[in-house]
């Protein structure tokens, strides 16, 4: 059973009506595929219209539709099975909600890291909503340091409602744990890929998300604070979110505009969750022209740009 | 019946013979409520001498606690914030900007300056919680950046003293940039091997604490500072259920281990020397 969003009813009605016709169709052996046809038209025109004009919060609302991919799903995907979960980190526990492990990109052995959201009530609370803990940060660490240890390029996959505020986190040093990440993953001597596949929030984000290529599909946000807690500090309620949404400038498009990411991946022109191997399969091309591009670059050389491109990331007068 | 009885209600005396008190002469500790001299006060670095609660102080008092005869050289004193994004909510981004600096004479929420300090050379970025919440935007990342050039370039250790709420939600993506920005830099004074003290004080929480304010070659603290990624109330409206005593000072951030030291303040500068020399040796 598919979910639709409340802007994207009007093609739920459609998709009914399409189904509907082929019933009759073949219930009563008239030819309806004039009709069908026709509704398909109205149906391609009708999406079309939608998803190029969506708000900042429209966005926010797909970035978070339970039907879109989460982080193993694209893995699977892209590696065809040859991928190895790896655990733990080594120090106190398997943190659910970070994800990593080694796969072959064709062939070619890449590292692949990620926040994983659950996809039912029981595994969203088993993954925590997609919130790592420290142990999850330092996880990711481990495997990221293994990676550089063996030459392997790194690609990370962002989709966090952010970093889990528990009490546990505070004790076990969230902050440091996130600060080490960033450090660290600034000064990686292999290439580093970072691709936000749903929401990019803040600290817990960022913890993953220092590379030589940050980008973001089409209809996901990055930001300092999600809409909705930006709306309750600044305007002191949540009513405020959808105002909010559109002051942070949090789309792929404004972010790419402000130059605060390096590129924006296409989406199925009706999201990625409705075309799950069309999305897998651009994100592999792009994933594979990345790491290309980057794999003629001196280490070092490739360390200093990384630094000296956040370094530029900033307006003052 | 009482002894006295007051004939005329309420205040008499008229306006113009209303006697003034001359401001600043007095303070009165924020804890136990004990009245100083602000000269007092001043002397004793801002701490109360009766119950050793450290009042807030900003950017200037730390210069002139920490570098010899409290002369410095402040670094890019004049870089303001701008509004890449255009930023409004309930208030426009460039017009609380101008009224905070009108209110707090600051330009921004973090100074940087270089000195002495037992007659070594040290580059300090201190921040100024009054500046709305010392937060971090663009302006606090760029002058940490250039602050740590000026050290390379000195060969001089460099300290950050953290006072801050976290990042600056009218440059949103902007402010979380800095993060990495700063950790960037810092990866470089490393590389030219100079040290790196973060100096966390009250408050110091959200992005700070998630980047440079923990990535210190030692972090210290000032006492009973609350030091948290994600603040009590959020935490405590995550678990449900009241917080432990102590939780996110600096006391309780020192035994989970993400602390080298705590100093008081009255003791800062001795200490710092101490640890500076220790280092340069």
């Amino acid at each position: 059973m598919s979910t639709y969003l409340d802007f994207e009813e009007p093609i739920k009605e459609l998709e009914e009506q399409i189904e509907n016709t082929k019933e009759i169709g073949a219930s009563t052996e008239i030819d309806m595929s004039d009709k069908i046809n026709e509704l398909q038209d109205v149906l391609s025109k009708k999406t079309k219209e939608i998803f190029s004009n969506l708000t900042p919060w429209q966005r926010v609302q797909l970035s978070r539709h339970p039907d879109r991919p989460y982080t193993l799903a694209y893995i699977d995907a892209i590696t065809e099975g040859t991928f190895q979960e790896l655990h733990g980190d080594r120090s106190v526990k398997d943190d659910k909600a970070m994800v990593g492990g080694f796969g072959l990109l064709d062939g070619q052995t890449v590292m692949f890291i990620g926040q994983q959201k659950g996809i039912n009530t029981k595994m969203r609370q088993y993954r925590n909503f997609g919130m790592p803990n420290p142990e999850g940060y330092r996880k990711a660490l481990r495997l990221m340091k293994l990676a550089e240890k063996f030459n392997k390029p790194i690609v990370t996959f962002i989709d966090t409602p952010g970093a889990f505020p528990g009490l546990e986190a505070e004790e076990r040093g969230q902050g440091e744990a996130i600060a080490r990440n960033i450090y660290e993953m600034m000064r990686l001597k292999v290439p580093v890929i970072c691709i936000i596949i749903g929401e990019g929030a803040s600290g817990g984000a960022l913890g993953i998300g220092v590379g030589d290529k940050v980008v973001m599909l089409e209809n996901t946000w990055y930001s300092v604070i999600s809409p909705e807690s930006c709306s309750s500090i600044l305007w002191r309620s949540w009513e405020h979110k959808e105002k909010a949404a559109a002051a942070l400038k949090l789309t792929s498009e404004d972010m790419y505009k402000n130059k605060l990411v390096d590129d924006v991946i296409k989406e199925p022109v009706n999201g990625a969750h409705r075309d799950h191997e069309l999305i897998f399969s651009t994100v592999k091309k792009h994933i594979k022209k990345y790491i290309k591009e980057l794999e003629k670059e001196d280490p070092n050389k490739r360390i200093d740009q990384r630094i000296e491109k956040f370094n530029k990331m900033g307006v003052w007068k | 019946m009482s002894w006295f009885k007051r004939v005329k209600e309420g205040i008499t005396t008229s306006t113009q013979d209303k006697k003034e008190t001359p401001e600043g002469l007095w303070v009165k500790c924020n804890n136990c409520k004990t009245v100083f001299t602000a000269e007092e006060m001043a002397s004793n670095a801002h701490v109360c001498n009766r119950c050793s609660y450290h009042e807030r102080i900003g950017s200037e008092e730390y210069f002139q606690i920490i570098f010899d005869d409290a002369k410095y050289t402040e670094l890019n004193k004049d870089l303001e914030a701008g509004d890449p994004l255009k930023f409004e909510d309930t208030k426009k981004y460039t017009d609380r900007l101008k009224s905070t600096q009108k209110a707090t004479q600051l330009k921004d929420a973090i100074r940087t300056a270089k000195g002495k300090i037992d007659g070594m050379d040290l580059v300090v970025a201190a921040m100024d919680f009054s500046f709305i919440g010392g937060s971090m935007g663009s302006v606090m990342g760029e002058k940490i950046a250039r602050a740590i050039d000026e050290a390379i370039k000195m060969k001089a250790p460099f300290m950050i003293i953290s006072k801050s709420g976290g990042a600056r939600m009218m440059e949103a993506g902007f402010s979380l940039m800095q993060m990495a920005k700063v950790s960037g830099k810092l990866g470089q004074l490393a590389e030219a091997k100079l040290p790196y003290i973060s100096f966390l004080t009250d408050p110091t929480t959200g992005g700070v604490t998630a980047s440079f304010a923990m990535l210190g070659d030692i972090n210290i603290a000032e006492p009973n500072a609350l030091i948290a990624f994600a603040g009590p109330r959020v935490v405590k409206e995550t678990i449900g259920r009241d917080l432990p005593e102590g939780f996110q000072t600096s006391e309780f951030v020192l035994e989970h281990g993400f602390l080298d030291y705590i100093v008081d303040r009255t003791q800062l500068k001795e200490t710092l020397a101490l640890s500076l020399k220790l280092f340069n040796n």
